[in-house]
Parts: structure tokens; sequence; C-alpha cells
């Protein structure tokens, strides 16, 4: 082959027709497929390692004693760097949470979903709404217009089973997953 | 920067670096003899002087960082100990975190600069991209290193900044514990806020490094708006403006020692200087001063449904994140919602008068996210009963209108002067006036 004949072949290979897709074309196209795979492999160790480690992971249990909580007491733990609001709640609070209407919720859900017993309600003690911590713990706390409480930050009340029921917040606040070890301990996460 | 030749140099030293690395040229070409606008007015110091508090910015920073530890358990006591026992800590620090906010007080003055006289518009439609691009990373950084010194500010601010984007659905929640780096704003976090906080100025320089490449291929817009068109128009950048930057940087670092060394906490919070609690919020939690417009837009978002039903397409909570990133982005396509060929206000009877209103609406969106969320307008003394959380949705609704509304009408049926013939002859024309401008000939299009 002469080097007319080369180019020809390698430089100017859509001489046939332009619209008909060649081998180089395929080979292009390969090409730029492995490339994004092996960026995005070699991208993925530098995100991943931002993620939470194995350590901040492993600290996400926390045993609680509740023994000396009385009823119409509320005491705040910390659980992966967050608080965890445990109340026990009064017959009268009990009462209030489980007679409101569904329809009434922005974020519809039955007190009894909320609770394994319904004495205890234990929340994530972080507003759905920005991250703050809602007031309502002490008995000194404002506890906004349902009872529960209420949010300093931007306004949020939260009833007696942390639904919100007026101010920004999107959520009720989270029930975190718990389990009673016995009648005065308990297990969050 | 631009292909101008190679000056001469006397020093056979730096004719012989010169020629192999033309760096005494290029200084010479863009900051000796740079043809300059001679019609400047003082709104044209301020690049200058947020050049100066970049700088300002980095070197204390970098003596700063020395001294402080990013870790939850020592990052308050050693902020404290570099304001006790460090010597000349307390300046340092003082200078950083006064020249954050002076810092954006020039660049805020800068972008109105840009939006009044019309630097935007082409050819300076990237110089503008890239400035905006700079506003964007100092927010980042400011922000970030607001978080430093974890008292509750930087706590809870860093907690209420990041969880907003949770509000995006679907991914949000992942995103927020990737960016925290765990459940909860935490020393991981705090560990990598520092370390951007430590790069970004950096990124900053490459960027402002670009911005004023772009700047040198098309030269400077002017007061007028006018281009350049003779010799006549300009003068070189040296001495003229050299001493007229250094004499506005001067002034400017006055005013700037006045907070430094008679009011170095005004522009704080003093709940910064209670260490960092996760189990309590302060009572009322305010960004600094130079975020106060965006988070007012923020929080100023209503739910947004189909109405007479209960149906909610956005929640408060993304229309929020929405407009207030959206605030900014919008000044991404500026240059494309403006089409009027007049750059400066001078020439705009309607624009000129759309953007005093625009800056008193951008200022009262900063009154309304100082004040609580559920406050009322008090004058003086007397509460008015009109919840700033209004003011602030009609600021707002003002701020979008001005930019997608107001810009592109005004663009097409705002009257247009005739324009001066050069801007030698209109700085002639206006001394001979006695000093006052010569009114433009009223003309219709
Ligand atoms: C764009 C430039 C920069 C801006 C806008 C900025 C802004 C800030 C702000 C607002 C603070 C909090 C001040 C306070 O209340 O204490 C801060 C703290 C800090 N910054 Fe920067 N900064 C910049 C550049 C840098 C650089 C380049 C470094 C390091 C190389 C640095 C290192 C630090 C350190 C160590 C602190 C914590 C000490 C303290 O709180 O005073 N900064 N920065
Ligand atoms: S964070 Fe609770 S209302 Fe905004």
């Amino acid at each position: 082959m002469d080097d007319d004949q080369l180019i020809q072949k390698e430089l100017l290979p859509n001489e046939q027709s332009p619209t008909e897709p060649t081998r180089r074309d395929f080979l292009y196209l390969t090409a730029a497929a492995f490339g994004a795979v092996g960026v995005g492999s070699v991208a993925w160790p530098f995100i991943h390692s931002l993620n939470p480690a194995a350590d901040t992971l492993a600290l996400s249990t926390t045993e609680v004693n509740i023994g000396a909580v009385e009823p119409g007491q509320a005491i705040t733990i910390t659980w992966r760097g967050k608080p965890v609001f445990i109340r026990r709640r009064t017959p009268k609070e009990i009462d209030e949470a489980a007679q409101v209407k569904l329809d009434e919720l922005r974020d519809p859900q039955a007190d009894k979903d909320r609770v394994q017993k319904p004495e205890w309600l234990i929340l994530v003690g972080v507003c759905t709404h920005l991250g703050c911590v809602p007031l309502g713990q002490k008995s000194s706390d404002p506890r906004g217009d349902y009872d529960g409480w209420f949010c300093p930050c931007h306004g949020s009340h939260y009833d007696t089973s942390g639904r919100v029921r007026k101010g920004p917040a999107p959520k009720n606040l989270a029930v975190p997953t718990y389990k009673f070890l016995s009648e005065s301990k308990v297990l969050i996460g | 920067m631009g292909q101008k030749g190679r000056a001469e140099f006397k020093n056979p030293v730096i004719a012989w670096v010169d020629e192999r690395l033309p760096l005494f040229s290029m200084m010479k070409n863009e900051y000796g003899v740079f043809p300059t606008p001679k019609n400047f007015n003082y709104f044209w110091n301020f690049g200058a002087i947020a050049m100066v508090m970049l700088i300002t910015m980095i070197a204390t920073g970098l003596v700063l960082a020395m001294n402080y530890a990013a870790n939850t358990g020592l990052a308050f006591e050693s902020v404290e100990r570099i304001m006790r026992d460090v010597n000349y800590g307390w300046l340092l620090r003082y200078v950083h975190a006064n020249g954050a906010s002076m810092f954006f007080v020039a660049v805020y003055i800068h972008i109105f600069r840009g939006l009044y006289y019309g630097s935007y518009k082409r050819p300076r439609e990237l110089l503008w991209i890239l400035g905006v691009l700079i506003f964007l990373l100092m927010m980042a950084t400011a922000f970030m290193g607001y978080v430093l010194p974890w008292g509750q500010m930087s706590f809870w601010g860093a907690t209420v900044i990041t969880n907003l984007f949770s509000a995006i659905p679907l991914v949000g929640e992942h995103i927020v514990t990737w960016l925290w780096g765990g459940f909860s704003v935490d020393n991981p976090t705090l560990n990598r806020f520092f370390v951007f906080h430590f790069l970004l100025p950096f990124v900053i320089v490459g960027v402002v490094f670009m911005h004023i490449w772009a700047l040198h291929v098309t030269g400077s817009s002017n007061p007028l708006g006018i281009e350049m068109k003779t010799e006549k128009d300009s003068v070189p950048f040296h001495p003229y403006y050299t001493m007229k930057d250094g004499f506005g940087i001067l002034v400017f670092l006055i005013f700037y020692c006045l907070f430094v060394f008679f009011a170095p906490n005004t522009l704080g919070h003093p709940d910064n200087y209670i260490p960092a609690n996760p189990m309590q919020t302060p009572p009322h939690i305010v960004p600094e001063w130079y975020f106060l417009p965006f988070y007012a837009i923020l929080r100023a978002a209503p739910d947004i449904g189909i109405p007479f039903t209960k149906i909610i397409l956005i929640s408060s909570k993304l229309a929020g994140v929405i407009g207030m990133f959206g605030s900014i982005a919008i000044l991404f396509i500026l240059p494309w919602l403006d089409r009027s060929p007049i750059r400066s206000s001078i020439f705009r009877p309607w624009y000129s008068k759309a953007m005093i209103v625009f800056v008193i609406a951008f200022i009262l969106l900063g009154c309304a996210g100082y004040n609580p969320a559920d406050a009322n307008l008090t004058l003086f003394g007397r509460d008015t009963h009109i919840p700033w959380l209004w003011i602030a949705r009609v600021a707002a609704l003002y701020y979008f209108a001005h930019f997608l509304v107001l810009v592109p009408l005004f663009a097409k049926f705002e009257p247009r002067p005739e324009l001066p013939p050069s801007i030698h002859e209109a700085v002639l024309a206006k001394k001979n006036n006695g000093g006052k401008p010569v009114a433009p000939a009223p003309m219709e299009r």
C-alpha cells in the first residue's frame, strides 16, 4: 500500500457514506465507554471515602436506662451524635395523640405506628425542617400549640406523638429503631 | 494575556530573563502602559480592593492555620489560644474574621458596579460569569471558615445549611450523610471543612487570574459604557490608576481598621463564643451578615401546590433551596436576559430606577433575614403588625421579577437616548459644563 492509499483508508474512512457507521466509529464509542468506566472506578474511592467510616458506623447503638423516668418526664440522650428524646407520656398525652384524625396531618401516621409501648415515645430530636433541636424536653420549655415540641429556628410545632402540625417542617420527628431489653432498659439503634 | 510585543529593558539581567520568559514585558503591557478609559469613577476601585482582601485573607489564614486544630475536642480551645497566647494571634484572627466581611463589602459593591453600568454585556459576558463563580466560591469558603471556631453559631449554621441538601428528592438524605461523613455535623465534617477552607481560596486565585485575563482581552468598560475608540479616550494604567487604586485601597483599609481595632466583634455573633453543643440549639440562628439576603429568600418560600387542594408539588423547604440557589444562578444568565444595546444606567432612564428599587429590595431581604422567622416589623419602637415574612416574600418576588420580567422588557421598550460620540468628547463637554454631566439628548428609537 502506498501512502496515498493509506491516507485513503485510514484518514478518510467515511468516503463510502457519511451516515453509515464505520469500524472507526465503533472504536471511538468503545474507547469512550471504557474511559468513562475507568474514570468512574477511579473516582469512586475518592467519593466514598467521604461517607461515614467504619468506626463512625460502629457507634450506632446506645443502651439507655429509663427506670428513673416518671410519667410526664422526658430525657435526652445522644445517639450517633444526635439527640434522642425519650418521653414517658401521661395518659392524657397518649389520648391526645390517639384522637387526632389522620387527614389533619401533613405527614399522616397513626400514633400506634410510632410507638412500641404507648407510654414510651422515643424520637430522634432533630427537626425535619433544617435540623435544629426542638424545645419541649424540660418542663420549663415551650411545647408549642400541640403540647409536644416547638422548634425555635423557624417555628415548627410537633404534637404529643412527635408529628408535625404547624410550621415549615415537612415530616414527623423520626422514630429510631430501638428495642426494649427489659422493663427499664432500651437499646437505641 | 494580550498578544503585545516584547518591551525593551536597559537592565541586562531583566532583559536576559525577559527574552526567555517575558514576565517583565507582560507586567509592562498589562499594568504599565495598558490603555484604560480615562473616565473611571470610584466604583472602579473595588476590583483592586477585592484583590487586596484576597491576599490579606490568604496571608492571615496561613498563619492562623499553623495554630489551629481541626478537631471537635480542640478547635474552640485552639482559637481561644490564638486569641490569648499566640503572639499577635488576636490581631491576625480579627484581621481574618473582619477581613471576610470587608471582602464581601468590596465584592458586593463591585457586583453592583457591574449591574449598574452594564459591565456584564457583550463582549464581557465570560468575564462576568467568572466573577459570579468567584462570588460563589467565596460564599462556600466563608461558610466553611465560620464553622472552624466551633462555637454555637458555627455548629448550628453548619447544621442548618448542610440540611438544605436533604430537600433534594430521593437522594437528599444520602447527600447530607456524605457531606457530614457521619450522621450529624461532627469531627469528620469539621476536618473536611478545614481542608476545603484551606483549598478554595487558592482555587479562587486561579479563577481571579482568568477573570483578569479576560478583562485584559476586552479592556475595561467605564461609567459611560461606550468603548474606547481613539487614544484620546484612554490613559496608561500606570501612573494614573495605580495612584487612584492606591488611594482607594488606603481609604478602604482605614474603614477596615476601624472594625479590627475598635469593633472587632460587632459583625460577629456573641453566641459563637459559646462552645458548640449538639444537644442545644440557640434560640435564634443567624448567618453572617453577608448571607442574610439569601437566607431570607430561603425562609420566604411557601409550600407550592395546586390551589384549593391539599396537594403540595414543592415543599416550602425545597422551594426555599431552589429560590436561594436560583437567586445566584440567575446572575450567570443575566447577559442574555438583558438584550439592551446600552450598557450604562446613565443612558437608561428606566433601568437606572429599577436598579435603585432592586438595591432597596436586597437590603430589605437582608433585614428580613436578620429578624427571627415569626417577627413583625417594628418602627420607632412600635409593632407595625407587618410580618417580616411578608416583606421578605415581596422583596424576593421583586428580586426575581427584576431579572426575569423588568430587565427583558426594558431591553425592548425603554427609550434610548443618543450616546456621546466618544469618551473624550463626553468628558470635555462635562468639563465645559462646569463639572455637571451633560444631559443626553433624548431621542426615541
Ligand atoms: C477567600 C478567602 C477566605 C475567606 C472569605 C475566609 C473566611 C473565614 C471566616 C469567615 C472565618 C471565621 C472567623 C471567625 O469568626 O473566627 C475563618 C476562619 C479561619 N480561616 Fe479563613 N477565610 C479565607 C481564607 C483562608 C485561608 C487561605 C486559610 C488558610 C490557609 C484560612 C484559615 C482559617 C483558619 C485556620 C480559621 C479558623 C481560625 C478562626 O476562627 O479565626 N482562611 N475564615
Ligand atoms: S429547623 Fe426546625 S423549624 Fe426550621
